[in-house]
């Protein structure tokens, strides 16, 4: 067991390194032997640095990773992708102890061949202790992401959570503003009160006035009764107005003054409600064009837009891809009582090639699909949604990207017929055979071929979708 | 005097409750007699591994990690249990009836890949 030298290129001493990890980590060469370990691993495992050294890591850790014959080591030394998976080790004492396993290849120069492996252990005990007490399994907070972009909207969410002043989050469908708003709220001194959520774009402008700020009995036809409203529910809390550029502009003018008074009257009211309320707000769309165009105030822009989170696209989040894929696996293997299965080498490659335009909404569909579909526990190319190849592109080669960020200035264009708000397998289906009816010209024996299925299947999913 | 050990491949298995392979000897006075048979288990399970310790009338389960309630199990059954060894398991067993094996050893490793 010869002992390898503990310096990188640039003379940062690998232990120095793994100090900083706030969790069990450890330092593989590329026969996944252990070169450095932090004090935590040490703790975790019971063996000291100079026993685990050199030492085969499984050897170590004891992990019930499906790590045969150091395969997963090996795939990730080969692949250079990172892999983060859930399993547990025994530590010394006897006990099994659940651990978020994240291996990443380490490599000398970019594009290089890795030389070695970081292996981080996260104790993820008392997340499933929490999980296991709550009814919904804590699914709500749960916000994946390893990338760099990622990496710094975590780091300003802590600073966002300690002030009171109103946030707005951009980002394109599917980014999480949501998750990352309740993360916000939930971490804030409001936490403990009411987080209150509405769509701006999902009502029409009456009932969105009534909806947010309430109405008084007899206000209007059908106001049979006082209804608070929801800037009056969140009192003390956070009120969450996702899709803000859809809102009308004179219920923009009310919002400001609620944000500049915290007080306001109900639809149809005389006297003044006074509230106590944080605003988050989120869009898809580029408020500053909308400005512009008059379509959004100006005051209203500025007042609302104090902090700013914009959330990183998919395809710009290196590495999330993969982490989010095994997540979800893992997530859905489990809610369906099923064993965890595991993508093929072909299938990985055009997922991870994908630009997935619907970002993490589109993705976690996905895997859904293939966890349903798929009865083996390898899932192969035949068993991703379709529409996948209907889009596919070179292998290795990046999908075309869509539009840059909206937050940057531009509208929000979907490509066409590929998921986008609110979307779901069964609106990508349909958006597939009306792409193939268009292009064989409504011919349906062309439009099934072109899909891949019979005539009689296509007219029975028409049927199903109401579109014959 | 049979002993049990836990087996991947060469090498002692790194849990008890993920060992598909067990080497079984005997010995008379730390005398070996006969070879040591390996029993291949068609899915790793420590209640099978258990139960096969009962049946083979072993006295001695050397192993790596193991649960708390398994070793306590096999206390309980009397079973002295060396854990937590890490190294082929040949080299294990001759330490052994040697008198010379802890729980928590760090065996030579006599190979130079260690690959399981």
């Amino acid at each position: 067991m010869s002992r390898k030298p503990l310096a990188v290129p640039g003379e940062v001493f690998l232990e120095d390194l793994l100090a900083g990890i706030p969790h069990a980590s450890a330092v593989l060469d590329e026969g996944a032997r252990i070169v450095a370990v932090n004090p935590l691993l040490e703790v975790l495992t019971g063996y000291r640095r100079d026993s685990a050294i050199g030492v085969y890591a499984e050897f170590i850790l004891r992990s019930n990773l499906p790590n045969g014959r150091g395969q997963l080591f090996q795939r990730v030394l080969d692949s250079g992708e990172p892999v983060s998976m859930d399993g547990d080790i025994i530590d010394r004492s006897r006990m099994r102890v659940p651990v978020r396993f994240t291996l990443s290849a380490l490599r000398l120069r970019r594009n290089s061949q890795a030389v070695g492996i970081l292996v981080v252990l996260e104790d993820i005990s008392q997340l499933q202790a929490k999980a296991k007490s709550t009814l919904f399994g804590d699914w709500t907070t749960d916000i994946i992401g390893h990338s760099k972009k990622m990496q710094d909207v975590f780091n300003v969410m802590p600073l966002m959570a300690h002030t009171d002043a109103s946030i707005l989050i951009t980002g394109e469908t599917g980014t999480g503003k949501d998750k990352i708003a309740e993360a916000i709220h939930r971490n804030s001194a409001r936490g403990k009160f009411q987080f209150v959520k509405i769509n701006c774009g999902a009502l029409p402008p009456e009932l969105l006035e009534s909806e947010l700020f309430g109405h008084v009995k007899g206000a209007f036809t059908g106001a049979v009764r006082d209804k608070p409203g929801m800037f009056k529910l969140a009192d003390k809390g956070t009120i969450f107005l996702t899709e803000i550029g859809d809102m009308p502009l004179p219920l923009q003018v009310k919002l400001l003054s609620v944000l500049d008074d915290r007080s306001y009257f109900r639809v149809g009211g005389e006297t003044k409600e006074r509230v106590d309320v944080r605003v988050i707000a989120a869009t898809h769309r580029s408020l500053r064009e909308q400005v512009d165009r008059g379509a959004f105030r100006e005051d209203l822009f500025y007042r609302l837009n104090v902090l700013q989170i914009h959330l990183p696209p998919l395809r710009e989040r290196d590495g999330d891809i993969r982490f989010l894929l095994d997540h979800f696996l893992g997530d859905y293997a489990e809610r369906l009582g099923k064993e965890r299965q595991t993508f093929s080498a072909e299938a990985l490659e055009l997922l991870l090639a994908y630009s997935y335009p619907g970002n993490i909404r589109e993705l976690r569909n996905i895997v859904e699909y293939c966890v349903n579909v798929c009865g083996k526990s390898l899932i192969d190319r035949e068993d991703l949604p379709r529409y996948l190849f209907a889009r596919e592109v070179g292998v290795g080669q990046r999908a075309p990207a869509p539009p840059a960020p909206l937050a940057a200035g531009r509208e929000p264009r979907e490509p066409k017929g590929e998921p986008g708000e609110g979307e779901n397998w069964r609106t990508v289906e349909r958006e597939m055979i009306l792409d193939a009816l268009r292009d064989a010209r409504g011919n349906r024996s062309k439009a099934a071929q072109q899909l891949g299925l019979g005539r009689s299947t296509l007219w029975r999913k028409m049927r199903q979708l109401n579109l014959a | 005097m049979k002993i049990l050990l836990t087996a991947q491949g060469d090498y002692i298995a790194q849990r008890f409750d993920l060992a598909a392979e067990a080497v079984i000897a005997t010995a008379d006075n730390g005398v070996l007699s006969g070879r040591p048979r390996t029993i291949i288990m068609d899915r790793p399970s420590p209640e099978n591994l258990s139960n096969m310790v009962m049946e083979e009338n072993i006295a001695v389960v050397i192993c790596g990690g193991i649960e708390e309630r398994h070793y306590q199990f096999l206390q309980w059954k009397k079973i002295r249990v060396i854990d937590y060894i890490i190294g082929e398991h040949s080299v294990a067993l001759e330490r052994f009836l040697r008198g010379e094996l802890h729980p928590g050893d760090i065996l030579p490793l006599s190979r130079a890949n260690l690959s399981l």
